[in-house]
């Protein structure tokens, strides 16, 4: 039995002549050391592979590689990494290469188990597609035996037709390991031969201008302490406004949730930062015409406003029909199916909705916002890096014109803090439900905050603060979502009997749902006090003040 | 892991044609991942797959286990399909498992047992002969198949050895023997083969004609459905094979 590939290469040269003449040097050298024969029963070419992952990359980011390969009739699915079930390989029938499949397109087996968790509820899209020849080779020693076997491939990305170069593989036979080396030295001693760093995929993507992880919804920003507090706000924008954009065309073609829910993360943290050091893109601007002025922004900001807003109802909707399974799980008195007509209202609302979100997002408004709003912050940090900066005009802030990124975030990030603390301690049993909204929305700042300047913060301390921070946010989370559910179900049940679409039964299920929702909230306020506490306790405080003053340094 | 042994008191009758045609179709045909260790040390089976007859610290460090047998194994030029070869201290095999310590009879069975993890199915290639090799292949194998020349004679050993394997205790081996090597020219070979066939339920009913083909494996070191597929003699190992299987299950 021969065992997966012992030594792996890449034929490179500057053209697809030169890398043929790295091979062909490669199979004369091998010539020399072996008897080369062409394997028999191997076929020459004709496969055509195909990448797929998430638009976030979950796959990749989990280890796993899922491939797809074309083949007579249906094809095979493969799935690579560190998968508890091991490589796995599946037939599936139907699957078109080009196109973004749901799970619930995967056939029942070992690759649907292994991923659905790391993919849910997002599509698995083609990433790049992969067609190709291979030439195969047997080495044999002096009684003509097989010792070795070189497989030579000859990959090229589909799109374009981009050769890559090719990659030869040397694979051991069992219990002939040293005539295995002796061949992978003797290829590797062949200018033009490097060994191979990258899988295949890296190098397809590489080649149409692409790498796996390219795309992320963390905020991420290239910043440093010592940069201009304008540019890195610049900065920090632009990195948001590249999500907004990167997102519109799956919301628009609707592939899966989440490009709608990345878009608005995006939407809601470009404008908390422009609450939370908005006047650092004001301030330092001196090149006549560019500059951004107090109401200019406050305009952007409800701009940002207007796109969220035109965002949410799909969203909404979204979340009601992601957790529908979930909700109908927990139904007591009622049957699961009770609530279906229900599930049939959701959707039929969210084509509503969705075509008048979409015809937002291709509006002209929604163009110009994002045209307008990248010509700004790209004005404001070539101007901050070129060192126009510091030309204070009258009646801006003088300190935000001089300050560094490392002050602005620990100012800005401190003054967040206090806030949440001062709001969270006043908070009693008997406060209104609107203290604890706004105690949420105040935590969002500060979350926001911490995470625009994380580049600043040494790691562990910041993932200390986070973690608490996360826990007290998804407690007011569960405090608010349960109640916002609750009134548009109440709502939807009114249009529902309005429209004449409400069975009793339907009605009576969704009853239940609400009193369930009802009890999660009152769940979440008793939690509220011990979240509190581990966050801006006396220990909290000390936690944050420590990372602060870590950021600064 | 079943295991197959290719046994016969007289040597000259095909053991190792056998052993090689067989394991092959396992591994190739029914996809099974098949070894077959080459016990004789003339070293034919290996000198037919073209791996060199020589164990790293020769049988002794096989049998005494100060060498794992999994470190012995080679690779075949087919997929599936790997050998134990042969080595010319396994002449001394006998005393080798005499001085071994534990039961001399079982203490192959015991070598084996570790393979099975690796391995559907396993071939034993034995040296002729009665010795405490035959009787420690006999404890292990499965199924012995025994390759007989039509003869009156021959088939005498046939029933000396359905007799000893009988008195096993506990577990005994299916035996399974066939006509190899049959002249359809001669009266005897034809009258032998259709007679017995019919009489005898531990004989096959597939027979291995006398062919050239057949010799002509250790001139193309290969298992003859490789260089002969379409030949009689592949179609007649494919039988055979097909047979043996089915009286197993």
């Amino acid at each position: 039995m021969t065992t997966p590939g012992l030594a792996g290469f890449i034929a490179s040269g500057e053209d697809s002549q030169t890398c043929d003449v790295v091979v062909a040097e490669v199979l004369e050298a091998l010539g020399q050391g072996f008897e080369l024969l062409p394997e028999r029963g191997v076929p020459r070419g004709g496969r055509r592979r195909t990448w797929f992952d998430t638009f976030d990359w979950r796959l990749y980011r989990a280890g796993l590689t899922l491939e797809y390969a074309a083949a007579h009739r249906g094809g095979e699915l493969r799935l690579t990494g560190a998968s508890p079930y091991g490589d796995a390989v599946q037939p599936v029938t139907g699957w078109q290469a080009s196109r973004p499949h749901q799970l619930r397109d995967l056939p029942d087996g070992p690759i649907a188990t292994s991923i659905s968790g790391v993919v849910a509820p997002r599509a698995l899209l083609p990433e790049v597609t992969v067609t190709g020849t291979t030439a195969a080779y047997r080495l044999l020693n002096e009684d003509g035996k097989t010792v070795a076997r070189l497989l030579v491939e000859y990959p090229a990305v589909a799109a374009g037709d981009v050769r890559l170069p090719p990659r030869l593989t040397i694979t051991e036979v069992r219990g002939y390991l040293t005539q295995a080396r002796r061949a992978a030295r003797i290829i590797a001693g062949i200018p033009g031969v490097r060994p191979v760093t990258q899988p295949l995929l890296a190098d397809a993507l590489h080649a149409i201008g692409r790498y796996p992880g390219d795309y992320s919804n963390k905020v991420a920003a290239n910043i440093t302490g010592r940069m201009p507090a304008a540019e890195a706000a610049a900065t920090i924008l632009l990195r948001l406004l590249d999500t907004v954009e990167a997102n519109v065309p799956g919301v628009l073609r609707d592939v899966d949730t989440e490009f709608l829910h990345d878009l608005r993360v995006s939407v809601r943290r470009s404008r908390s930062a422009l609450k939370l050091f908005g006047d650092a893109l004001t301030a330092p601007l001196a090149a006549p015409g560019t500059a951004l002025t107090g109401r200019k922004l406050a305009r952007f900001a409800a701009e940002f406003k207007w796109v969220g807003d035109l965002t949410t109802p799909t969203r909404d909707l979204d979340v009601h029909l992601l957790d529908f399974e979930d909700t109908a799980r927990t139904l007591r008195a009622a049957k699961p199916d009770d609530l279906e007509p229900f599930r049939a209202y959701l959707k039929q609302r969210r084509v509503r909705e969705f075509r008048v979100l979409a015809r937002g997002l291709r509006s002209p408004r929604f163009v110009t916002l994002t045209r307008d709003w990248r010509e700004r912050l790209t004005a404001i940090r070539d101007s901050a890096i070129a060192g126009t900066a510091g030309t204070v005009r009258s009646g801006q802030s003088r300190r935000a014109a001089v300050e560094t990124t490392g002050t602005l975030a620990a100012d800005r990030t401190r003054l967040a803090f206090a806030k949440v603390a001062k709001r969270g301690a006043a908070i009693t049993p008997a406060s209104p439900h609107d203290s604890l909204h706004d105690l949420r929305k105040r935590c969002k700042e500060l979350r926001y905050a911490l995470e625009f300047f994380a580049p600043l913060y040494p790691a562990d301390s910041y993932g200390a603060v986070l973690a608490d921070l996360k826990r007290l946010q998804d407690c007011l989370g569960e405090f608010q979502d349960t109640e916002v559910q609750i009134g548009e179900i109440r709502a939807l049940a009114t249009s529902m009997l309005a429209a004449d679409e409400a069975p009793a039964v339907t009605l009576l299920a969704m009853g239940e749902v609400t009193a369930w929702l009802a009890a999660r909230q009152q769940a979440a306020r008793e939690d509220f006090v011990r979240r509190f506490a581990a966050f801006a306790g006396v220990d909290g405080q000390r936690r944050m003040a420590a990372l602060l003053r870590g950021g600064t340094a | 892991m079943k295991i197959y042994a290719t046994y016969n008191i007289k040597g000259g009758v095909g053991k190792t044609t056998t052993a090689v045609n067989l394991a092959y179709l396992a591994a190739t045909e029914s996809k099974l991942r098949t070894v077959l260790w080459d016990l004789d040390p003339q070293g034919a089976a290996s000198f037919m797959f073209r791996v060199k007859p020589r164990v790293k610290g020769g049988g002794k460090a096989l049998i005494r286990g100060t060498r794992a047998l999994d470190d012995a194994i080679k690779g075949t030029d087919f997929d599936n399909l790997d050998l134990i070869p042969a080595d010319f201290t396994y002449r001394n095999m006998d005393l080798l498992l005499d001085s071994a310590g534990g039961k001399p009879g079982r203490k192959l069975a015991k070598l084996l047992a570790p393979l099975a993890a690796e391995y559907d199915a396993m071939f034993l290639d034995c040296p002729p002969g009665i010795s405490l090799v035959s009787e420690n292949v006999l404890h292990a194998a499965d199924v012995i198949v025994v390759p007989l020349i039509p003869t009156t004679l021959s088939v005498r050993t046939l029933d000396q050895l359905t007799e000893f394997v009988a008195e096993f205790d506990g577990r005994r081996p299916d035996v399974l023997a066939f006509f190899s090597m049959v002249d359809r020219r001669k009266k005897l070979h034809r009258e032998i083969t259709e007679n017995f066939s019919s009489e005898r339920a531990r004989v096959a009913a597939t027979f291995v004609p006398y062919l050239a083909v057949v010799e002509n494996m250790s001139v193309q070191r290969a298992p003859v459905t490789v260089f002969a597929p379409r030949s009689s003699a592949a179609r007649a190992y494919r039988a055979l094979w097909s047979e043996i299987q089915d009286r197993a299950e």
